[in-house]
C-alpha cells in the first residue's frame, strides 16, 4: 500500500525554525525565500514527494502543520 | 446550650478549622503554635468533615500548598510562628497578588533571627505593613483569648472570601499558650463542589465547555496592566478599610489618658486601666482588633479628647507609629514595650504610664 | 505541488490539537516547549480530561504554558509548583493534576519542593524540562548545566571547581520510594516526540491510580540560550546533553 499526502502550513505563525525539514523523511519541506509578517521565512512544500507521514507537523513546536493523507 | 471546653489557643485554632468547615490545613512545625497541628492530626478530621492535614516540609512549601488549595475555590490555611512567617512572606504576597482567599496563623514569638519562643507582638510590621514584596495588604486580625482564636478562623475566612484575599490572625506566644474555656458554635459543614462552583468560579475546578479557562497568576508583563491590577487592589483595601474596622474600647467615655494595645496586652492593660481608676486617674483604652485595617478614625477621636495616648505593646514600638500618624499632634504619644518575650504586668504599666504622664 | 485532492477534512490525519490554543507561543523559533505543550494538550484531550485537569506552571519561559493549553491553570512562584499540585491533588482527589517545570524551577530553586512531593508520594504528573540552561533570564547556568558547557554566568564554560556538577535529578528521585514512574525522554525527532507522548499519557495514567508521583524529564533545546541554529541544538543535543542525560525508562513500579 502507497499513500500520498501534502501539508498545509500557517505560515503566519510560522517561525521558521526549520526543525520540520530536518525531520522530513521524504525531503520535501524548504524555507520560503519570502518573510511572513513577523519576518520569518516559513516552512513550504518543495515537492511532491510528501506521503503524509506527519513527522514534521509532530515535531513543529508551533503545531502549524496540518497533514492530509490518502491511500493510492 | 453551646460546649463550652478548657483549651489552649492554639488548640482552639485546630479545633475552629474542623467545626468551621475548613477544607485544608498545611503546616511545619514552631514553637509556640505546634499544638495547632498536633490537635489536627490526634483529632484526624479527615475520617468525619474530609478536611486535609498535611505536614509539609518547610514554612516555604506549606503556604505554597495554601496557594494551590485556595486556587481551587478550597477553604484553606496554615499557622506558624515569626521566623515561619518570615519564610512564607514570599507566598503571601503571590497569594495577594493571584487575590486568593487563605487565613493565615501568626503566633508570634520574639526576635529578628531565631529569637526566642517566648510571646512577642514584633510582627506587627511585617504583618501590617507588608511583609512580601509589592503593594499589597494583607488583613490582619488581632485575637486577645481563645475564644478569639477560635472564632477568628471562621471570621477571617469571612474576610478572606469577601474581598479574595489573605488574612493574617495575629496572636502570639501567650493567646497560643493560654488555657481558657471556648465556647464551640454549632458545626458549619464544608462547603460542596456546586457551592465552590457558586462561590468561586474564579477557581481552577477543570475548564467545563461553558467558561473560559481559570487562570490562577500574580503575573503581567505589561506595566499598563500591572498598574490598572494594583489600583484594582487599592479600590479593594479602600472597602477594606471603610467596612471592616473593628476595635474594642474600655473605659473611654471619659478618659482623660488613653492606652493603644492589641491581643495579650489589651488584657494587661485592662487591669491597669482598672488600677488607675481605683486611683482616681480617668484612664481608658482602645483595643484594635483589626490592625489592617487599622482603627484611625477611632484613635483620632480619642487623641482630640485625651490628654496623652500611650501605645503597650510587646515590641520595640511599632504600632505606636500608626497610633501618632492616628493622633496627628492632637495629643502626645507614648510607648512603653517589653522584648524578648518578656511581659509586663498592669503594675508595670501603671509606673511607666506616671512616669510618661509625669504623675508619681 | 500542492494536491487540492488531498486537502479535504476527511483526510486530516495530523492538525493542531484543539486543546491548543490559538495564541502565538511567545518561544524562540524551534523551542522545545511547543512541542511539549502540544503533546500533554493532545493527552489531555485523547483522554477527555480537559474538565478535570488542572496544571500548575512554573517561573521561567514556560511560566505563561496558561496562555496555550485550555485548561485550568495555577501559576506558581519560582520552584514551589510541587507544593501547589500537593494540595490541589489532595483536595481535589479525583482531578488530574501536573506541573511543568524547567530545570531552573525544578532542580535548583525548587529542590525541596520536588523532592519531598516525590517523597510523599503524591499522585501527580512532573513534566520537567531540562535544557542546561536558563532561558528566561538570558542563558545564565543551571544546575543541569554540562561542564564545560558556555553560558552568561559561566563564560569560559562550567568548572567544577568553580561551578560544580551537573545535577542529575531525575535518577535521585527515582530512588525515592514515593515515585511510581520515572522517565527521560525528548521531543526532537518525530519517533522521539512519539516516545514522549506515550510516556506523558502513562505518567496521567499512573496518577490516577494513586501508585505514587510520575515524572516526566524532557531532554530540550534552548537554541538562543545555547547560540545555535534550532536544528543545530538538536544535534548538539544528541551528541552532549544524551551522554550525561540518556533518555529512557529509569523507574516503573507496574513492571
Amino acid at each position: 500500500m502507497a499513500f500520498k499526502g501534502t501539508i498545509e502550513i500557517d505560515t503566519q505563525k510560522c517561525k521558521g525554525c526549520a526543525v520540520c525539514i530536518e525531520n522530513c523523511p521524504a525531503k520535501c519541506i524548504r524555507l520560503s525565500k519570502s518573510v511572513n509578517s513577523k519576518g520569518y521565512r516559513y516552512a513550504e512544500l518543495a515537492n511532491d514527494g510528501c506521503v503524509g507521514c506527519a513527522s514534521c507537523a509532530t515535531v513543529c513546536p508551533d503545531s502549524v502543520i496540518t497533514v492530509y493523507r490518502v491511500k493510492i | 446550650m453551646a460546649e463550652k471546653i478548657l483549651m489552649k489557643g492554639n488548640e482552639a485554632i485546630a479545633f475552629s478549622a474542623i467545626r468551621n468547615g475548613v477544607d485544608g490545613y498545611f503546616g511545619y512545625p514552631i514553637t509556640p503554635q505546634s499544638e495547632v497541628m498536633e490537635t489536627l492530626m490526634k483529632e484526624k478530621p479527615w475520617e468525619t468533615t474530609g478536611m486535609v492535614v498535611l505536614q509539609a516540609e518547610s514554612e516555604l512549601s506549606s503556604i505554597n500548598m495554601v496557594y494551590g488549595g485556595a486556587s481551587c475555590g478550597k477553604k484553606v490555611m496554615t499557622s506558624s510562628s515569626s521566623p515561619g512567617i518570615s519564610l512564607m512572606c514570599e507566598g503571601i504576597s503571590y497569594i495577594a497578588g493571584a487575590e486568593l482567599p487563605c487565613v493565615i496563623v501568626d503566633v508570634m514569638r520574639g526576635g529578628p533571627g531565631l529569637g526566642t519562643i517566648q510571646p512577642s507582638q514584633s510582627d506587627y510590621f511585617q504583618t501590617v505593613k507588608g511583609g512580601g514584596h509589592g503593594d499589597y495588604h494583607s488583613i490582619v486580625i488581632a485575637p486577645a483569648s481563645a475564644q478569639d482564636m477560635y472564632d477568628f478562623v471562621d471570621w477571617g475566612f469571612e474576610l478572606a472570601f469577601k474581598y479574595r484575599t489573605p488574612v493574617i490572625v495575629l496572636a502570639d506566644g501567650i493567646i497560643g499558650q493560654l488555657m481558657e474555656k471556648v465556647e464551640l458554635h454549632p458545626m458549619k459543614p464544608r462547603r460542596t463542589a456546586e457551592e465552590i462552583l457558586r462561590d468561586a468560579p474564579w477557581a481552577t475546578t477543570g475548564k467545563t465547555p461553558g467558561r473560559d479557562r481559570n487562570v490562577i497568576t500574580s503575573l503581567s508583563l505589561d506595566a499598563n496592566t500591572q498598574e490598572e491590577f494594583n489600583r484594582k487592589l487599592l479600590a479593594k483595601y479602600k472597602a477594606i478599610e471603610a467596612n471592616e474596622v473593628k476595635y474594642a474600647e474600655y473605659l473611654t467615655d471619659d478618659a482623660e489618658y488613653v492606652f493603644v494595645a492589641f491581643g495579650c496586652s489589651s488584657r494587661i492593660c485592662e487591669a491597669a486601666v482598672d488600677i488607675l481608676r481605683e486611683e482616681g486617674i480617668k484612664a481608658g483604652l482602645i483595643r484594635p482588633i483589626t490592625l489592617y485595617p487599622f482603627p484611625e478614625k477611632e484613635i483620632s477621636r480619642l487623641a482630640g479628647q485625651a490628654k496623652s495616648m500611650m501605645s503597650i505593646e510587646l515590641s520595640l514600638g511599632q504600632m505606636v507609629e500608626d497610633v501618632r500618624l492616628a493622633a496627628n499632634g492632637q495629643c502626645p504619644v507614648g510607648f512603653y514595650g517589653r522584648q524578648g518575650g518578656n511581659i509586663y504586668t498592669p503594675e508595670e504599666i501603671v509606673e511607666e504610664f506616671k512616669k510618661f504622664n509625669k504623675l508619681s | 505541488m500542492e494536491n487540492l485532492d488531498i486537502k479535504r477534512p476527511e483526510n486530516i490525519v495530523y492538525r493542531k490539537p484543539a486543546l491548543l490554543t490559538d495564541n502565538i507561543m511567545h518561544y524562540c523559533p524551534g523551542c522545545s516547549h511547543g512541542t511539549v505543550h502540544k503533546l500533554i494538550a493532545e493527552v489531555i484531550e485523547e483522554m477527555g480530561i480537559q474538565d478535570q485537569t488542572v496544571g500548575i506552571s512554573p517561573v521561567g519561559c514556560s511560566v505563561f504554558a496558561y496562555n496555550y493549553i485550555d485548561i485550568d491553570w495555577q501559576e506558581a512562584a519560582h520552584g514551589r509548583a510541587p507544593a501547589l499540585a500537593t494540595a490541589t491533588k489532595r483536595l481535589c482527589p479525583e482531578k488530574y493534576v501536573f506541573t511543568y517545570q524547567g530545570d531552573g524551577d525544578l532542580a535548583s530553586i525548587g529542590t525541596a519542593e520536588i523532592i519531598h512531593a516525590c517523597s510523599r508520594g503524591e499522585n501527580i504528573v512532573v513534566i520537567f524540562i531540562n535544557n542546561g540552561i536558563y532561558g528566561m533570564t538570558g542563558g545564565q547556568m543551571a544546575p543541569t548545566t554540562l561542564l564545560g558547557m558556555k553560558t552568561s554566568t559561566t563564560p569560559y564554560g562550567r568548572d567544577p571547581k568553580l561551578n560544580g556538577f551537573p545535577l542529575k535529578i531525575t535518577e535521585m528521585l527515582a530512588a525515592l520510594d514515593g515515585t511510581a514512574y520515572i522517565t527521560r525522554q525528548s521531543v526532537h525527532t518525530a519517533a522521539a516526540a512519539r516516545k514522549a507522548k506515550n510516556a506523558i499519557r502513562k505518567g496521567f495514567e499512573y496518577s490516577a491510580k494513586n501508585i505514587g508521583l510520575s515524572f516526566i524529564e524532557i531532554v530540550s533545546t534552548c537554541n538562543s540560550g545555547w547560540k545555535l541554529s534550532p536544528v543545530e541544538a538538536n544535534k548538539w543535543m544528541e551528541e552532549h546533553m544524551f551522554a550525561k542525560y540518556p533518555v529512557g525508562d529509569i523507574k516503573d513500579v507496574l513492571k
